[in-house]
């Protein structure tokens, strides 16, 4: 493979091959509608990114269309995991290959209990053999992120509450240990005591080979998962790019100051 | 990810062989007065019942054919080219060994035996018009249970079966009811003693072999004061180009504080015409349970109901449907309220995919002398595809006083958000929808015993299979 040197906007020259997961100059619409408008990031095994922007900058489309969501429609740029274009595969496909969305809203399957679905999706991602010992790997996880023992026995997210779908996003994260994690607003809606336990999770994931994508509207998470980097997000550009010192500083300006900032680059 | 393709659904009717007719009497296609006498004659029945069959011919014969649901599939049963009675073997084998091999075989290949040895306290299994093997647990027998095919029990319990038989479906309810009274062959009759509780389910087992053949079984179950029983009966046949015609009656009975759960796994070949007609009377606190699923067939119509007849009875009627293409599953139920603080509820799922339809029929009615009662009603229809089908015609007749009546309804399509998060966690789309599929089936499977549901699963998997290209 050839490595691509480009600059980056933070003037750090980069090694394309070397990314984990890779997104170059990314255009995404959906229904006709320009959402994502040249968005380039990429994340290095080990490293803990966050992505930040007010609602509707494009924050959960780029979740999507990193699966593969039909909806939404790639028109430039390309996404790679480990220097493989992802744009030609199907969604359960890039699942497999090591991405793992936790979703904003994830989806009840009401009929189809958690075990039965982690069962299922373990052995789609890992093969056969990783379901061997599922019951034990399973109440252990479910202890570690303080879930009782019953909840393997309801149905996927059918009457849950907003922790308990969060909580069991996490579960499925830790248990099919994806390479490439993208978390998208796994924060919102969680008290504080459910907001500690679901980072745990993320913490306890983290790893030198593993890179993580932090989606959030709000700066709380931070405190307790720390990123290497920060990334703005207004109207479907990535703005600044920064430290977690970006995070505090948008946590008291808001967002407002840098939409007035923006500069359209030429290009 | 990319759209399932409708065309692409559909697995392969797996029941669908076929036996060479090695039989011991075959009827000449079609019906008329010799034919029934000929079928009372063979049997060697007493008057009561050749008069009965008689009676219910000429009713047949008079009827005209229903002017509701799915006229134009009704109206091509051509009721010249059935055999309407078809006797393999001699008679009823109590072990295996002294089946027909090539009977045997075939109940071999449908798993049949292998289910009696694991987890039966009893079964026939008939092909065509007759019961070819019939058991019953000793325990059982010692208790006064009876289970035999119904032939054996007006033979052995004349007086039994002239006491119930019909009573609670009589020849004149309607068409079809009234050709099974005429032309009746095989079915059970179950009979268990007061107090007495099978808690282990007895099993009948239905297989259609020839083209055009008619299966017409005739099922009473009696259960005394406070006994309680589960009955479950499942069947299927081969596939051939031109139909055949299954009618069944069933009469249930549960007296005061019995309890009688009945379970049907109809999985026929997509030829068959399955027109059936199911009743329950509960008495005083009883307990009466339909747990009815269709996935096979070309027209199921077929409403289970239940009659609460005494003060405090319960009906509860689950009923689940398959509608794949060229098929029409008519299903619903009928809960019928006639004493005080009765109670029941209707559950209704249907799913249908590949051009197939499903429809809900049913009727709530209480009667005035029913105060103080409560029904729910639901129904949940899934639509797998834009060429298939739903309808959902509930009627509610409420008379009584104090009713406390739910009703709710939901037409529902497998959504691509739902299908993206199942594929996100490297799910195929075919197994996702497998696993939508099983859910929402599940309330019917977990009411099966383990076996049936893990067949039943294994089923709509195989259904599934190949649902994405």
């Amino acid at each position: 493979m050839y490595a691509t040197l480009y600059l980056r906007e933070d003037g750090m020259t980069k090694n394309v091959a070397q990314a984990l997961l890779a997104i170059e100059d990314l255009h995404v619409s959906v229904e006709g509608k320009t959402i994502l408008q040249g968005v380039s990031l990429e994340i290095r095994p080990g490293e803990i990114h966050a992505l930040m922007g007010p609602n509707g900058s494009g924050k959960s489309t780029l979740s999507h269309v990193l699966l593969g969501h039909p909806k939404y429609e790639v028109t430039r740029g390309r996404i790679l995991l480990h220097g493989e274009d992802l744009l030609q595969l199907k969604t359960y496909e890039r699942a497999r290959k090591g991405l793992f969305l936790a979703f904003q809203y994830p989806m009840a399957i009401p009929g189809v209990s958690v075990a039965n679905f982690l069962r299922t999706a373990l052995k789609s991602v890992r093969g056969e053999g990783a379901a061997k010992g599922f019951r034990k790997k399973l109440l252990e996880t479910m202890q570690g992120l303080e879930m009782e023992t019953s909840f393997a026995t309801r149905y996927v997210n059918d009457g849950f509450s907003g922790g308990e779908k969060k909580r069991l996003e996490i579960l499925q994260m830790v248990l099919l240990q994806p390479q490439a994690c993208v978390l998208d607003e796994t924060d919102s809606g969680l008290d504080i005591d459910a907001l500690k336990t679901v980072s745990r999770g993320i913490n306890q994931l983290a790893s030198p080979e593993r890179g993580i994508l932090l989606i959030t509207h709000y700066q709380r998470i931070l405190n307790y998962v720390r990123p290497h980097f920060v990334h703005v997000l207004i109207t479907g550009r990535l703005v600044r790019s920064g430290g977690p010192e970006l995070a505090e500083e948008l946590e008291k300006k808001g967002y407002d100051w840098l939409e007035k900032e923006i500069v359209i680059p030429a290009r | 990810m990319e759209k399932i393709q409708p065309k692409d659904i559909g697995g392969e009717y797996q029941y669908g062989f076929k036996d060479p007719e090695n039989y011991v009497f075959k009827s000449k296609p079609g019906l008329n007065r010799k034919i029934v006498e000929e079928i009372s004659w063979m049997k060697k029945e007493p008057d009561w019942m050749r008069e009965f069959r008689l009676k219910a011919l000429d009713i047949f014969l008079s009827k005209p054919m229903p002017h509701w649901g799915d006229t134009a599939l009704l109206n091509q049963i051509h009721f010249d080219q059935i055999y309407y009675y078809l006797k393999p073997s001699e008679k009823t084998a109590d072990t295996w060994e002294d089946v027909p091999e090539y009977i045997r075989n075939t109940f071999e290949k449908l798993g049949v035996p292998q289910a009696e040895r694991k987890f039966l306290a009893g079964l026939t299994a008939q092909y065509e018009s007759e019961s070819v093997y019939h058991s019953l647990h000793e325990s059982l027998t010692r208790q006064g249970v009876i289970f035999l095919d119904m032939d054996a029990g007006l033979r052995e319990h004349p007086d039994l079966v002239k006491e119930y038989f019909g009573t609670v479906i009589g020849p004149a309810d309607n068409k079809f009811a009234a050709l099974n009274s005429a032309v009746w062959s095989g079915g059970s009759l179950v009979y268990i003693p007061k107090g007495v509780q099978v808690s282990i389910p007895l099993q009948a087992y239905f297989r259609i072999n020839a083209k055009n053949a008619g299966q017409f079984e005739r099922t009473l179950i009696l259960a005394e004061e406070g006994s309680s029983v589960h009955y479950i009966e499942g069947c299927t046949a081969p596939v051939y180009s031109s139909d055949s015609l299954h009618s069944a009656v069933v009469e249930l009975i549960a007296k005061p504080g019995a309890h009688i759960r009945y379970t049907t796994i109809q999985n026929w070949a997509p030829n068959v015409y399955n027109l059936v007609t199911k009743r329950a009377i509960a008495h005083r606190d009883a307990f009466v349970e339909w747990v009815d699923g269709n996935l096979g067939s070309k027209l199921t119509m077929k409403f289970p109901a239940v009659y609460l007849m005494g003060k405090g009875a319960r009906g509860e009627i689950l009923s689940c449907a398959l509608a794949g293409r060229g098929q029409h599953q008519d299903t619903g139920a009928k809960l019928f309220f006639g004493a005080p603080h009765t109670s029941g509820t209707i559950t209704s799922k249907s799913i249908s995919k590949d051009g197939g339809r499903a429809s809900y029929r049913g009727l709530v009615k209480v009667h005035p002398q029913a105060h103080d009662t409560k029904v729910r009603v639901r129904c949940d229809a899934l639509l797998l595809d834009e060429q298939s089908r739903s309808d959902t015609y509930p009627t509610m007749e409420i008379d009584g006083e104090r009713t406390q009546v739910e009703h709710e309804a939901s037409v529902s399509k497998i959504g691509e958000d739902q299908l993206f998060y199942l594929t996100s966690r490297g799910i195929t789309e075919s197994d996702a929808v497998a696993l939508i599929v099983n859910g929402f089936f599940e309330c019917f499977a977990k009411e099966l015993p383990l076996e049936y549901s893990v067949e039943l699963n294994r089923l709509i998997q195989m259904e599934m299979e190949g649902a994405v290209g």
